[in-house]
């Protein structure tokens, strides 16, 4: 299992290991769930209220459907953990963030610095996720978004 | 034109500063190449045959003069003195090494450039219109609808990671001059009946080895929805497109194996939720780019006759200039084709003389075509003869626009790590070839690809050229009747390939059959589309006799 090297969030851990979204039917009391690229991150909508880790794997970092699963769980108001796994690198930890992950498990660790570095190298955002970041054209415009 | 606020600016200083760190891990070992390459090609840097090749981004093929004058600096102090346009409105230098690419990109931000997204799997610079803004026939400058997209697509957390490259275009006039219905989204703006601004959306066009034209999934989608739409539209492509195949990942081929129906019907379903979370830039914003997109002083009252008494010119006058919005002025488009010269390329002079042509005579804009030619989009009338001779005098004085030799080509074999033939020599002799004939053969688009991922845009030639390896010989297939206009078609394979020198006799055949047979004023492609392939299939394969 791959150590949570960067966490966001000030609640406790859930100690539950994650299940497939295929086991995670009605049948379970699971309350953490571990997301596949192929799986469809709708499916978990009905459960949202038990969930409090979702994991998001990514087998190989350039395939990028993982950052839709985050965005989508989050805009359908998760608000548990939500952590990406696998082959997490340094320069994909700002996206990610703003895609709703809250805590990375990479395969191999990242040199902490450059981590920080690349997450808070962007003062402005051009577009509104699901972070709560105003993006550049609401500060234009003096617009509160929230 | 658009000119950055501290926003803007403070986004490209980022992106330098953020690479610069990047080439650092790289070169200290911490990011292994094949974790580097999707950065470097997000920063427009491709490894080559023989060098780094870096694509500079020219947002929807404007630039102001100052930002030519970097481009032709740039050439002389990091590349070998030229650089080379690009069939997506932008700039290449082909002998980039890797340690200064950040200082290329430092040198680029100080005049609000950069080349942020011009490769790698994500949303790639928008394209539009070459004549935005200066010609009658648009409904609107469609090029704040692309600024819109530019801020939108840039550092998209969402969608960097594309099953493929993605790319986009804008038009707002029914002559599409953007190959709008060849892209993966082509939007028109258009009005409705009631008069209210929206955009026709296309979705799944594109050329390479599957060649499409994209259909409308959606003919009016509000304007203040735009960019909401767009969303929906790269959501269901992120989640769906095929990635176990890279040369089935483009959305051409999710829209066609869903049909196009249930892909709209996904589209309109992920847009009915995307609508709720309040994502689209408010109409102020639109209104904001708008503002720096307004007419330049034109003067009025100015003559709107030319003196066309030099034959030369009176020629240069017919073919490359259009019929500018505003009496009194004229478009004018700069052919970088000169006979037996290699398309698209121009050298650091040249490209800092356009610069120069661009303040003393067109407001200080000049734009990039597809076709890879320069536009100065509002030159006075009276001052067109200064103009053209000063061009005359730097080679850029070549009277073919949309002639035989204003062919379009890829790099080719010569630089392209991809490529299996070489463009630019058969390019060149075709252009040496028909140039005491281009006139008389009138408008004929010509295109080259080194390869099936036809970045030469081959498929849509009135004349295509396809170059392949055929057991490590290169060889040529000719295409007939491909169009990239609003009368969007893909050309057809005529038979049998050949080699170098073939093949020019092969366009020869055809455009000889082609002159033989016109009726009055058609065109080469409108004779292929009267006639049809057999008797260009005859004249082309025929023996000679013994």
């Amino acid at each position: 299992m791959m150590e949570t090297q960067f966490r966001f969030r000030t609640d406790e851990p859930v100690g539950d290991p994650a299940v497939t979204v295929d086991s995670f039917g009605e049948q379970t009391n699971a309350s953490a769930v571990r997301i596949e690229p192929g799986d469809d991150a709708r499916d978990l909508l009905p459960y949202l209220g038990r969930l409090r880790l979702v994991e998001v794997n990514f087998p190989v970092f350039g395939d990028g459907r993982g950052y839709s699963a985050a965005r989508i769980l989050r805009e359908a108001g998760y608000t548990g953990e939500l952590r990406a796994v696998g082959d997490v690198l340094v320069d994909q930890l700002a996206y990610m963030r703003r895609c709703g992950f809250d805590s990375f498990a990479p395969e191999h660790p990242l040199v902490e610095a450059d981590a920080e570095a690349a997450m808070a190298r962007y003062a402005d955002v051009y577009t509104p996720t699901v972070d709560g970041r105003a993006p550049i054209w609401a500060k234009r415009h003096g617009l509160a978004r929230a | 034109m658009y000119v950055y606020d501290e926003y803007d600016q403070q986004m490209v200083d980022a992106r330098v500063a953020d690479f610069r760190d990047q080439v650092r891990r790289r070169l200290d070992g911490s990011l292994a190449e094949e974790q580097f390459r999707p950065l470097r090609l997000m920063n427009g840097l491709y490894l080559q045959l023989h060098a780094y090749m870096l694509r500079v981004a020219v947002p929807y093929g404007t630039l102001s003069s100052a930002q030519m004058r970097m481009l032709g600096d740039i050439a002389d102090k990091y590349d070998r003195g030229y650089g080379h346009f690009t069939t997506r409105q932008n700039i290449q230098y082909n002998w980039i090494k890797l340690d200064e690419a950040p200082d290329i990109l430092a040198d680029l931000a100080s005049v609000g450039m950069h080349a942020i997204q011009t490769s790698g799997n994500c949303i790639r610079n928008t394209t539009s219109d070459q004549y935005a803004g200066a010609i009658a026939d648009e409904i609107v400058d469609p090029r704040p609808y692309a600024e819109l997209i530019r801020q939108w697509s840039t550092f998209h957390p969402e969608f960097s990671y594309l099953p493929r490259k993605f790319k986009m275009a804008v038009i707002a006039s029914d002559t599409d001059r953007a190959a709008m219905r060849l892209h993966d989204i082509g939007i028109q703006i258009v009005r409705n009946a009631a008069g209210e601004l929206g955009a026709a959306f296309y979705v799944g066009g594109g050329m390479g080895r599957t060649p499409m034209i994209a259909p409308c999934i959606n003919a009016f989608v509000p304007i203040d929805q735009m960019i909401t739409y767009s969303e929906a539209c790269l959501r269901v492509y992120n989640r769906y497109g095929r990635r176990d195949n890279k040369y089935k990942a483009r959305i051409k081929i999710l829209v066609h194996e869903l049909g196009k129906d249930e892909y709209t019907r996904q589209v309109e379903e992920e847009f009915k939720h995307l609508l709720t979370l309040n994502l689209e830039p408010p109409l102020a914003e639109l209104e904001r780019i708008k503002a720096q997109f307004a007419d330049p002083a034109f003067a009025s009252g100015l003559p709107d006759s030319l003196d066309l008494s030099d034959p030369d010119f009176a020629l240069w006058v017919k073919n490359n200039t259009h019929t500018h919005k505003q009496a009194g002025y004229l478009v004018v488009t700069i052919s970088l084709k000169p006979t037996g010269g290699i398309p698209g390329d121009a050298s650091a002079d040249q490209i800092r003389l356009m610069a120069d042509l661009a303040a003393e005579y067109s407001f200080d804009e000049l734009r990039v075509t597809h076709a890879q030619n320069i536009v100065l989009p509002h030159v006075q009338k009276a001052q067109a003869y200064a103009l053209w001779q000063k061009l005359e005098a730097a080679g850029l004085g070549a009277a073919n626009l949309d002639k035989i030799g204003d062919i379009i080509a890829c790099p080719g074999l010569d630089y392209c790590s991809l490529a299996n033939a070489r463009s630019i020599p058969v390019a060149q002799k075709i252009s040496e070839r028909f140039a005491a004939k281009e006139q008389e053969i009138g408008e004929l688009k010509l295109k080259i690809s080194g390869c099936i991922n036809a970045c030469g845009h081959h498929h849509a030639g009135h004349i295509g050229i396809l170059g392949v390896d055929r057991k490590g010989v290169e060889n040529y297939q000719l295409l007939l009747g491909g169009s990239e206009g609003a009368d969007c078609s893909l050309g057809q394979i005529t038979g049998p390939g050949c080699d170098e020198d073939g093949i020019v006799d092969a366009v020869e055949r055809a455009t000889d059959l082609y002159l033989a047979t016109r009726t009055a004023g058609e065109r080469f492609l409108d004779t292929y589309r009267r006639v049809g392939m057999a008797p260009f299939k005859d004249a082309i394969y025929r023996k000679e006799p013994a």
